[in-house]
C-alpha cells in the first residue's frame, strides 16, 4: 500500500501506474505507442474527474490532510517572489510548526505566516504535525504587531490539526495565547487576508485566522473539531469520523453557504498535490485581488468592517 | 441507592452533590463531593454551594450566581429574547434539536448563558455567568452572541464587565459558527480594553477548550475559583497525546496561579466583595461601602 495514495484515488493511481509503464515501454523501442499512451491519458482524466465529481466531506477532509499537499513552505516559494523567514517570539522559544516573515507578493511587501507541517519523519516531528505552542502562537503575534509597525498586509496560511495539547503547552498557556492573538488581530491596523490551505483545525487555526477576508481551498477543511474527535465524543467511537464530517459541514462550499468563508481557491482538478504549481498561481491571484480590494481603506474603517464581519457571525432564533 | 438509604424517607435521604436536577425541594440532605459530609442543602444554598464544613466549591446555576453577584433586586436581562437555532440540521446518536430540549427542560434555561446589568454596590456592572448544566455550558451562537450584547452594553454605558465562565468549550452541534463565536467575544473585549471599560473573567469549575482560549483568559483581571480546572485540552486528552499521567493538581486554579496564567484564587464568597474593590480602584473610585458582615466568609 502506497501511503500517500488515498483509498479513492487508488482507480486513478493504477491507470497512472500503467501510463508509466507504458511510456518506459515505448521509449527507445521501436513500437509506437503514443495513440495508447494518449488513450490513456484521457482515460486518466476521466476516472480523476468521475472521483472529484462527487466527494463526500470525510474525502475532501483526507484532501485536506493528503500526505503530498502543498504545505505553507511550499506556497512561500511557489506564491511569493521572496520571503524572509523570521524566528521565535523572543521570550522562550522558536516554534517550528508556525513559520512566518516579511515575503513579496506580485512586487508587494507583505508579513506571511502560516502553519508548517513536515514531509518526512524527521520533519514531521520537528513541525510536530503542524500543531502548535503558545510560543508558535507568541511568534505570529509578534509578526503581526511588527507588520503593523510597517504597514504591511498580513497573510495568513492556516493547515493545522489543531494546537498542541501537550503539559507543556498548557505551563506555558496555550489557552491565552490563542485568546491573545483573537484578541490582537481583531484591532491590528493593516488588512489581514486568512487562507485555509489544508487542515483548519479548531481554535489552534483560528488563532491565526481573524481576518478581513477568509479564503479557503478547495479541498480545505475548516472546523470546530477534527472528525475523528467529534465522533469519539458524541458517537463514542472515532469510527463514525465519515458521519461526523459530513454533519459538523466543515468543506469550503458548505461554509460558503453558511456565509463563515468568503471566497474559495478552486484546485486543479485532482487536487492541490496533483499540480501544486498550477494551485499556487491561482492562489496568488485571489490573494493580490483580496489585498487590492482592502487597499486604500483607512485603518479606522477597515477595524469597523472587521468588526461588523465578526459580528455577523451567529445563528439564533429572536434576534 | 444503598438498602440503607431506599428505607430513609425521601426527604432525609442524602445525594451527591452534582447529579441533581436543578430545583432542589426543601428539606434535602446532599452530600460533599470532596469531605463527604452531609449538608443541609437550604444552608449550603445561603452558603452559595460552598462546604461549610471544607469550603470545596461545588456547582452553582448561573442565575444564583448572578443574584448573589449583583445587588439584592439590580439584575435586568440582556439577550434573553434569543434562543438557539440550528444552523447545520445536526444530528450524532440524537438530533441537536433534541438535545437543546432536553437542556432547555432540565435547567428552565434557554441556552448556556445568563447576562444582566445592574449594579454592585451601587456601580453599574454588566455580569454574565455560564450555566454548566446547560450542555456543558458550551458556547454556540446564542452564548457568544449574548456575551457580545453584553460586552457592548458595557462598553455604551461605560460600565465593567464581569464573567464566570464554567464550560466545556465551543459548541460542537454549531460547528463553524461555535469557533467563530471565540473570534466575536474576543473582538468585543479588545473593545473594552481600546476603551478603558474594565473586564473581569472568573474561571470556575470547569473552563476549558474555545472558551478558556477566548473570552475566559482575556480579563485584565483573571480570577479562578479554588479548585477550579482550567486549561485549553482537557486532561484526557492531553493524557492520551502524551501518553503518561498528568501530576496532580495539574490544571487546577492553584497551579495556574503558579505558572502565572491568573491573577489570584478568590473564593465565592469573597468574589462580590473583592471584585467591588477592585473594579473601584480601576476606575479611581472611593472604595465601595462594604457593611462589615460581607467582609469575612
Amino acid at each position: 500500500m502506497n501511503p500517500n495514495v488515498l483509498d479513492f484515488e487508488k482507480p486513478i493511481a493504477d491507470l497512472e501506474a500503467r501510463l508509466r509503464e507504458l511510456t518506459l515501454a515505448g521509449s527507445g523501442s521501436a513500437i509506437d505507442v503514443d495513440d495508447e499512451v494518449r488513450r490513456l491519458r484521457q482515460k486518466i482524466e476521466a476516472k480523476t474527474r468521475q472521483v472529484f465529481q462527487n466527494l463526500s466531506a470525510w474525502q475532501i477532509a483526507q484532501l485536506a490532510r493528503h500526505p503530498l499537499r502543498p504545505y505553507t513552505l511550499d506556497y512561500a516559494t511557489l506564491v511569493f517572489d521572496e520571503f524572509e523567514e523570521l524566528a521565535g517570539d523572543r521570550a522562550f522559544a522558536d516554534d517550528p510548526a508556525i513559520v512566518g516573515g516579511p515575503a513579496r507578493l506580485d512586487g508587494r511587501p507583505v508579513m506571511l505566516i502560516g502553519q508548517q507541517k513536515g514531509r518526512d519523519t524527521k520533519q514531521k516531528i520537528k513541525r510536530n504535525f503542524g500543531m502548535p505552542k503558545p510560543e508558535g502562537y507568541r511568534k505570529a503575534l509578534r509578526l503581526m504587531q511588527m507588520a503593523g509597525r510597517f504597514g504591511l498586509p498580513v497573510l495568513t496560511f492556516i493547515d493545522t490539526p489543531g494546537a498542541y495539547p501537550g503539559v507543556g503547552a498548557e505551563e506555558r498557556g496555550q489557552s491565552e495565547a490563542i485568546a491573545r492573538n483573537l484578541l490582537e488581530m481583531s484591532r491590528l491596523r493593516v488588512p489581514i487576508v486568512a487562507t485555509v490551505i489544508g487542515e483548519g483545525g479548531s481554535g489552534g487555526a483560528l488563532a491565526i485566522g481573524v481576518a478581513d477576508a477568509t479564503l479557503m481551498l478547495e479541498y480545505a477543511t475548516y472546523s470546530v473539531i477534527s472528525p475523528e474527535g467529534c465522533a469519539s465524543i458524541l458517537w463514542k467511537t472515532a469510527a463514525k469520523a465519515a458521519d461526523a464530517a459530513e454533519a459538523l459541514g466543515l468543506t469550503a462550499r458548505r461554509l460558503a453557504e453558511l456565509e463563515l468563508i468568503d471566497r474559495i481557491v478552486e484546485e486543479p482538478l485532482g487536487g492541490a498535490h496533483r499540480d501544486p504549481k498550477t494551485t499556487a498561481t491561482r492562489l496568488k491571484a485571489a490573494l493580490v485581488e483580496e489585498l487590492e480590494r482592502l487597499d486604500g481603506l483607512p485603518a479606522d474603517e477597515l477595524l469597523e468592517r472587521r468588526y461588523a464581519r465578526l459580528r455577523r457571525h451567529g445563528a439564533y432564533e429572536g434576534g | 441507592m444503598s438498602w440503607l438509604n431506599k428505607l430513609m424517607p425521601a426527604r432525609i435521604r442524602v445525594r451527591e452533590k452534582g447529579t441533581s436536577k436543578r430545583n432542589v425541594p426543601e428539606g434535602l440532605w446532599v452530600r460533599c463531593a470532596n469531605c463527604g459530609t452531609a449538608l443541609y442543602q437550604p444552608e449550603l444554598t445561603r452558603n452559595l454551594e460552598v462546604c461549610t464544613k471544607c469550603g470545596h466549591h461545588m456547582p452553582i446555576g448561573a442565575r444564583a450566581r448572578l443574584a448573589a453577584f449583583l445587588d439584592a433586586g439590580s439584575g435586568e436581562e440582556i439577550g434573553a429574547e434569543l434562543g438557539p437555532a440550528d444552523p447545520l440540521r445536526f444530528k450524532d446518536s440524537k438530533k441537536y434539536r433534541d438535545r437543546i430540549l432536553a437542556a432547555q427542560k432540565e435547567t428552565g434555561e434557554r441556552d448556556a448563558l445568563v447576562a444582566m446589568r445592574g449594579t454592585l454596590y451601587g456601580e453599574p456592572v454588566v455580569a454574565c455567568a455560564f450555566e454548566f448544566a446547560f450542555m456543558g455550558g458550551s458556547m454556540g451562537s446564542v452564548v457568544g452572541e449574548r456575551f457580545t450584547l453584553a460586552a457592548e452594553d458595557a462598553l455604551a454605558r461605560r460600565a465593567p464587565l464581569v464573567c464566570f465562565s464554567a464550560t466545556g468549550g465551543a459548541r460542537m452541534q454549531e460547528g463553524l459558527l461555535s469557533l467563530m463565536q471565540m473570534a466575536k467575544t474576543s473582538a468585543a473585549i479588545a473593545r473594552l480594553r481600546e476603551a478603558g471599560v474594565p473586564y473581569v473573567s472568573v474561571l470556575t469549575h470547569p473552563t476549558t477548550g474555545g472558551v478558556s482560549a477566548s473570552l475566559g483568559m482575556l480579563g485584565d483581571v483573571n480570577i479562578g475559583e479554588p479548585g477550579a480546572l482550567i486549561g485549553f485540552a482537557g486532561p484526557r486528552v492531553i493524557e492520551q497525546t502524551v501518553r503518561e499521567t498528568l501530576p496532580p493538581g495539574f490544571q487546577r486554579s492553584e497551579f495556574l496561579l503558579e505558572k502565572g496564567a491568573i491573577d489570584l484564587i478568590l473564593d465565592r464568597r469573597e468574589q462580590r466583595t473583592r471584585i467591588a474593590r477592585l473594579l473601584a480602584l480601576l476606575a479611581k473610585r472611593p472604595a465601595p461601602a462594604i457593611e462589615a458582615a460581607a467582609q469575612t466568609p
